[in-house]
C-alpha cells in the first residue's frame, strides 16, 4: 500500500473524475456482492425457519433421556462417541441444540419482521400527518418523537416487559406482547424520516396538481406522496429488522423476552454463561446465528441504501 | 440559551410519560408488599394513604415531581436505602466503565476511520469497514460471553508458557485501591462495551473525512504546496471532527444500554446492574429514578453536543 501523496478530491480534475467513476463502479459492485451474499444467507435462514419441523433432527423441547446424564452433550464433530447423535450437542438440560437453533430462527425472524411492520405503520402514518399538515400538528408530533428518542429504548423496554410479566395472570410473556412493545417504541425514527420526505414532497408540483383536481387529503397522502417516500422507509425498515433481532435476543437473554421452553436464540444463551467452562457450544452457536443473520440484514440494508440513493456513498 | 430552556419541557414530558407508565400499572409501587402474606389489607390501605396514593393521579404526580426536584426520588425497596443514594453510590463504577469504553472508542474509532479514509479502497480500508460492520451487528451480550470464554475460561496462550488470563467478574479483588488490579478487571468489560461505539465512530469518521478531503479548501491547501501530512492534520482533521462530536454525544443512549448488559454479565457493581436487580424485584422507585437519570443525561448530552457544535462551526447558528 503506497502512501498517498494526494487525497482523493485534490488531484487533477479530469484524471481524477475518470479514476473516481471507475472506483465507485467497483465499490458499488463489491457492495452489491455483499448485499447479494447477505440476501442468499438470509434466504437460507428463512427456509431453515420455515422448514424447521422437517429439518430438525429432534423435538426442540425433548430431553434426551438416553444419552444425557446431567452435563451437556458435546457436538458430534468434537467427540463423536459421546454426542448421542446430536450434531451440535445439547444444552444443559439435554435438549438438541441444532433443533432448538432451527426453531429459534422462527422466533427471531418473526419478531423482527412483525415488530418492524408495526413500527413502519405507526411511524409512516404519524410522520405523513406531521409532514403533510405541518403547523401545530407537526410541532407536537415532533415533540413527542423527541420525548421517545430521549428515553433510552432498552431500559424502557425492559421495564415495560417486566411490568407486563408481573401484571399478567399468565406466567409467560407472549410473543405478541414482545412484538407490540418493541414496535410501539421504535416508530419515532421512521416518523422523522417520513416527515422529512413529506415536507419536500408536499411542495412539489405533482402534489399541487393532485390537490388542484380535488383529491382529498387521505388520497393525496397515500396515493401520491407516500409512493415517493418509500425508498428511505425501506432502507430504515431493513436495518431495523436487524436491530429488532438484537433487541429481542437481548430481552430474552435477560429473561424478559421469549419465555422458555420456547427456544429463542436469546434465551438459549441465558444459561450459557454459567456453563461456559463445560459447554462452549451452547454459548457459541446461538450467538453465531444472531451475528450471521444480523450481519446479512445489515449488508442488505447497506446495499439497498446504495441502490436507492446513489448520492450517499 | 433557548435550547436550554427548550429541554425543560422535554424533561417534564419525559417524567410525565415515565410516571404514567410506571405508577399506573397493576400493583404500582406497592407491588412488593402485595405478595407479602404478613401485610394485611388494612396495612395496604394505610400505606396507600401514607404514600398519597388515594389522591388523584395528577396531584400525586405534582407532589412526586416536587420531591424529585429536591433530590428525593423515593425509597428503594430492594436496597433498603433512598433511591438517590443507591444511584449515587453506583455511579462511580459506571462512570469508570463507560468513561474507559468511551475513551477506547474515540481513540480507536477515530484513528481507524482516519486510516480508512486516507487509504480509501485499499485492503486496509476494506478490512476496517468490514470489521466495523461486524461490530455493528454483534449482540453485546454474546460478544461478552465470547470474550469471557476466550480470556477468562481458557486464557490466550502466549509464547514461553505465558498466558493471558483475565478476571471475568467484579471491579477489583481487594478493598484497598490497586491500580493494576482495577485495570485488569476493567479490560474485558470496557473492550466489550466499546465495540459498538468503535464501529460507529470509525464509519462516521471515514465518511466525514472523505467529505472534507473532497472540498475546495483542501484543494487550495494542496495547491499551496503543503505536504499531505500538514493538509491532513492542520486542515482536514479539524473540520472532519466537527460532525463526529455530535455522533459521540448521540451515542450515549447506546452506551448506557450497553452498560446495563455489560455490567450484568461482568458482575460490575454499577448502576446498570442495580437497575437489573431492581427489575427482578419490582423496585419501581429505583427503576423510575434510574430511567429519569439516564433520560436527563441523554437530553443534557444532546444539548451539550449542540452547543459544542455551534462553537466549533461558526456557520451553524441556533436561535
Amino acid at each position: 500500500m503506497a502512501a498517498p501523496s494526494l487525497p482523493v478530491g485534490t488531484g487533477v480534475a479530469v484524471d481524477e473524475e475518470l479514476q473516481l467513476s471507475k472506483v465507485t463502479f467497483w465499490t458499488r459492485l463489491r457492495r452489491h456482492k455483499l448485499a447479494i451474499t447477505g440476501l442468499v444467507v438470509l434466504a437460507l435462514m428463512v427456509l431453515a425457519a420455515v422448514f424447521a419441523k422437517q429439518l430438525a433432527p429432534f423435538d426442540p423441547n425433548a430431553i434426551d433421556n438416553v444419552h444425557w446424564q446431567g452435563t451437556p452433550l458435546p457436538p458430534c464433530f468434537q467427540e463423536a462417541a459421546q454426542c448421542g447423535g446430536h450434531p451440535l450437542g445439547t444444552d444443559e438440560v439435554g435438549r438438541d441444540l441444532l433443533s432448538r437453533l432451527l426453531f429459534g430462527a422462527r422466533i427471531s425472524l418473526a419478531v423482527g419482521l412483525s415488530a418492524v411492520a408495526i413500527e413502519v405503520i405507526i411511524g409512516t402514518i404519524l410522520g405523513a400527518i406531521a409532514g403533510y399538515y405541518g403547523g401545530w400538528i407537526d410541532y407536537w408530533l415532533m415533540r413527542l418523537t423527541d420525548v421517545f428518542l430521549s428515553i433510552p429504548a432498552l431500559p424502557l423496554l425492559l421495564v415495560l416487559t417486566a411490568i407486563v410479566a408481573a401484571s399478567s395472570t399468565k406466567a409467560s410473556l407472549s410473543f405478541g406482547v414482545i412484538v407490540i412493545l418493541i414496535g410501539a417504541l421504535a416508530w419515532p425514527a421512521v416518523a422523522r424520516l417520513v416527515r422529512a420526505s413529506f415536507l419536500t414532497l408536499r411542495e412539489r408540483e405533482f402534489a399541487e396538481a393532485a390537490r388542484a383536481v380535488g383529491n382529498n387529503d387521505g388520497r393525496i397522502i397515500f396515493r401520491h406522496l407516500l409512493p415517493n417516500a418509500v425508498a428511505p422507509i425501506v432502507v430504515q425498515a431493513t436495518l431495523d429488522v436487524a436491530g429488532v433481532i438484537i433487541t429481542e435476543s437481548t430481552l430474552s437473554f435477560l429473561g424478559l423476552g421469549i419465555q422458555p421452553p420456547t427456544a429463542s436464540w436469546g434465551n438459549m444463551l441465558a444459561n450459557a454463561q454459567s456453563n461456559l467452562s463445560i459447554a462452549w457450544w451452547a454459548a457459541v452457536f446461538p450467538g453465531l446465528c444472531i451475528l450471521v443473520t444480523v450481519l446479512s440484514i445489515n449488508y442488505i440494508g447497506d446495499g439497498l441504501r446504495d441502490a436507492l440513493d446513489p448520492n450517499i456513498g | 440559551m433557548r435550547r436550554t430552556l427548550q429541554s425543560i419541557p422535554l424533561l417534564l414530558a419525559i417524567s410525565i410519560i415515565l410516571y404514567g407508565i410506571l405508577y399506573n400499572m397493576p400493583g404500582g409501587p406497592l407491588a412488593p408488599y402485595l405478595q407479602n402474606p404478613h401485610v394485611t389489607a388494612a396495612d395496604i390501605a394505610r400505606l396507600k394513604h401514607n404514600l398519597g396514593m388515594d389522591q388523584p393521579v395528577p396531584i400525586q404526580y405534582v407532589k412526586w415531581l416536587g420531591h424529585v426536584l429536591v433530590g428525593d426520588m423515593g425509597y428503594s425497596t430492594s436496597n433498603s436505602e433512598p433511591v438517590f443514594q443507591a444511584l449515587i453510590e453506583r455511579f462511580p463504577a459506571t462512570l469508570e466503565l463507560m468513561g474507559a469504553s468511551f475513551l477506547i472508542a474515540i481513540v480507536i474509532g477515530i484513528s481507524a476511520g482516519m486510516i480508512s479514509a486516507v487509504y480509501r479502497y485499499s485492503a486496509l480500508d476494506y478490512a476496517i469497514t468490514t470489521l466495523a460492520f461486524f461490530g455493528q451487528s454483534m449482540p453485546v451480550f454474546w460478544f461478552a460471553l465470547m470474550m469471557q470464554l476466550a480470556f477468562a475460561v481458557h486464557g490466550i496462550p502466549l509464547p514461553f508458557g505465558y498466558q493471558i488470563q483475565l478476571p471475568s467478574a467484579g471491579i477489583s479483588n481487594s478493598d484497598t485501591f490497586d491500580l493494576g488490579d482495577r485495570l485488569e478487571h476493567l479490560i474485558l468489560p470496557a473492550a466489550v462495551l466499546s465495540l459498538l461505539q468503535i464501529a460507529l465512530f470509525s464509519r462516521f469518521m471515514r465518511s466525514s473525512l472523505l467529505e472534507v478531503l473532497g472540498t475546495d479548501y483542501m484543494r487550495t491547501a494542496a495547491a499551496k504546496g503543503l505536504s499531505f501530512r500538514t493538509i491532513l492534520f492542520k486542515h482536514g482533521l479539524k473540520n472532519a471532527l466537527i460532525p463526529v462530536v455530535t455522533v459521540t454525544a448521540l451515542s450515549l443512549p447506546g452506551l448506557l444500554a450497553g452498560a446495563i448488559i455489560t455490567e450484568t454479565i461482568f458482575a460490575w457493581p454499577g448502576m446498570g446492574r442495580l437497575f437489573i436487580n431492581a427489575l427482578n424485584q419490582s423496585d419501581l422507585a429505583l427503576l423510575m429514578g434510574y430511567l429519569l437519570l439516564i433520560a436527563f443525561l441523554v437530553v443534557f448530552s444532546n444539548l451539550l453536543a449542540d452547543v459544542v457544535y455551534a462553537w466549533l462551526d461558526p456557520r451553524v447558528k441556533y436561535d
